[in-house]
């Protein structure tokens, strides 16, 4: 069915592409499930609205109330979306190192934008929201790092129809953030097929986190430890700017237009298909690369897009 | 066996300021252990007091993060590098 009564009923659903064209193994499938199709344009849109419609379930969100997060985009952006179609006020931190389109996509939904330092990361956008949290209680605080209705939309529902779309997966591969997908999606898999390796890939902690004192303002997402992150994943790999940006431009050879985040995601299973004999990896496109443009990921030159990106947050 | 050691902005002020450091040893441990005899400042943030990986610290074998390696039991090479990178979200 192609017909709805909300843009809400929209979110997910997403496409499987094969593009094993890509793959540097002939015996290894890949395929990719574009999430930068979801109406607010990322894969967050499944958590931003499972946390609100859990959050209006349980009477913590009454309407009227203002919500509040924490995000370096997509989530925001999500968040922004659904409240403004539900009628919340919303309100964002987001470092202030994030790309203006981001920004501008938030503004177009009437969120209230908080910038926290860009030395901080995430983490100080968070620490941020906390505090603001703390001295607002009237609103409602999504906190997406700790909200376990942000791993259950991907338990629900990525999962499911991952399973549903390819069940000779083998490998899957996404990126960590939140962890909200890769718990999510990872313990439904588990759970269907044990044998389903689940490896996490994540940007080097470089340049974005000088804010840090000490490694005791480390922070893992709760989202992670609560579902015994640790345990689930069977493998984790950092992926640097250089190796994202790459794929994220052999990615147009395929006609998929996608974020550097997805970048990082194909390089880990680029990865992945050299290193195992033969299977087939879905791996997850997190978002398009329209909020990317001003960034000139796809035409700048390669230096000196790798340069900028070490300072710009893309997870 | 020496191995390249990498240490994020936030280590560096224990270990003379250096980005870079060699160690020695043929597994993650004993690189560790080399570390601090080293740098003993080093010590707090590689080790929790009852001698596992400190939470916070991401270890990675080349590009591999060692708790699905063996974490501290993992082998090393000689023309590996060790990564240390703070624990961070995004999102």
């Amino acid at each position: 069915m192609t017909r709805y009564e909300s843009v809400l009923e929209t979110i997910g659903n997403t496409p499987l592409v094969d593009i094993s064209e890509l793959s540097p193994n002939p015996r290894v499938r890949v395929m990719i499930k574009l999430e930068g199709l979801n109406p607010a344009g990322s894969v967050k849109d499944r958590a931003a609205k499972s946390m609100i419609e859990e959050a209006e379930k349980n009477g913590q969100l009454e309407p009227g109330r203002r919500i509040l997060e924490s995000s370096s985009g997509n989530t925001a952006a999500g968040l922004a979306m659904i409240a403004r179609v539900k009628g919340y006020p919303f309100t964002a931190v987001v470092p202030e190192n994030v790309s203006v389109e981001r920004v501008k996509l938030l503004r177009a939904f009437g969120a209230d934008i908080i910038a926290s330092p860009a030395a901080e990361g995430s983490n100080g956008a968070m620490r941020r929201a906390q505090a603001l949290a703390a001295e607002h209680p009237e609103w409602w605080f999504s906190f997406q790092y700790g909200n376990a209705a942000n791993p259950r939309a991907h338990f629900e529902s990525t999962g499911p129809e991952i399973w549903r779309d390819c069940p000779e997966v083998t490998h899957f591969i996404a990126g960590l953030g939140t962890a909200g997908t890769i718990i999510g999606v990872g313990r439904f898999l588990k759970q269907v097929n044990p044998a389903v390796s689940i490896w996490a890939i994540q940007p080097p902690a470089g340049e974005t986190v000088e804010g840090l004192k000490s490694l005791d303002e480390g922070f893992i997402p709760p989202v992670f430890t609560e579902n015994d992150g640790y345990s689930l994943l069977d493998r984790s790999r950092v992926v640097g700017p250089r190796e994202s940006i790459e794929w994220c431009r052999r990615l147009a050879d395929v006609g998929i237009f996608a974020g550097i985040s997805t970048g990082a995601a194909m390089a880990g299973v680029a990865k992945c298909a050299s290193e195992i004999d033969e299977g087939t990896i879905v791996t997850l496109s997190p978002d398009g690369g329209w909020k990317y443009l001003s960034t000139d990921v796809w035409t700048g030159d390669i230096e000196e897009v790798v340069e900028r990106a070490k300072h710009e947050l893309y997870f | 066996m020496t191995v390249e050691v990498r240490l994020p902005n936030i280590l560096r002020p224990m270990a003379g300021g250096e980005a870079v450091v060699p160690a020695e040893g043929a597994t993650l441990r004993e690189v560790f252990d080399d570390l601090v005899l080293r740098y003993p400042g080093l010590r707090p943030s590689l080790f929790t007091p009852e001698g596992e990986m400190h939470r916070h610290l991401n270890v990675f074998l080349n590009d591999d993060d060692v708790r699905y390696l063996g974490k501290l039991e993992a082998k090393v090479g000689g023309s590996d590098t060790v990564t240390l990178m703070p624990a961070v979200a995004g999102g």
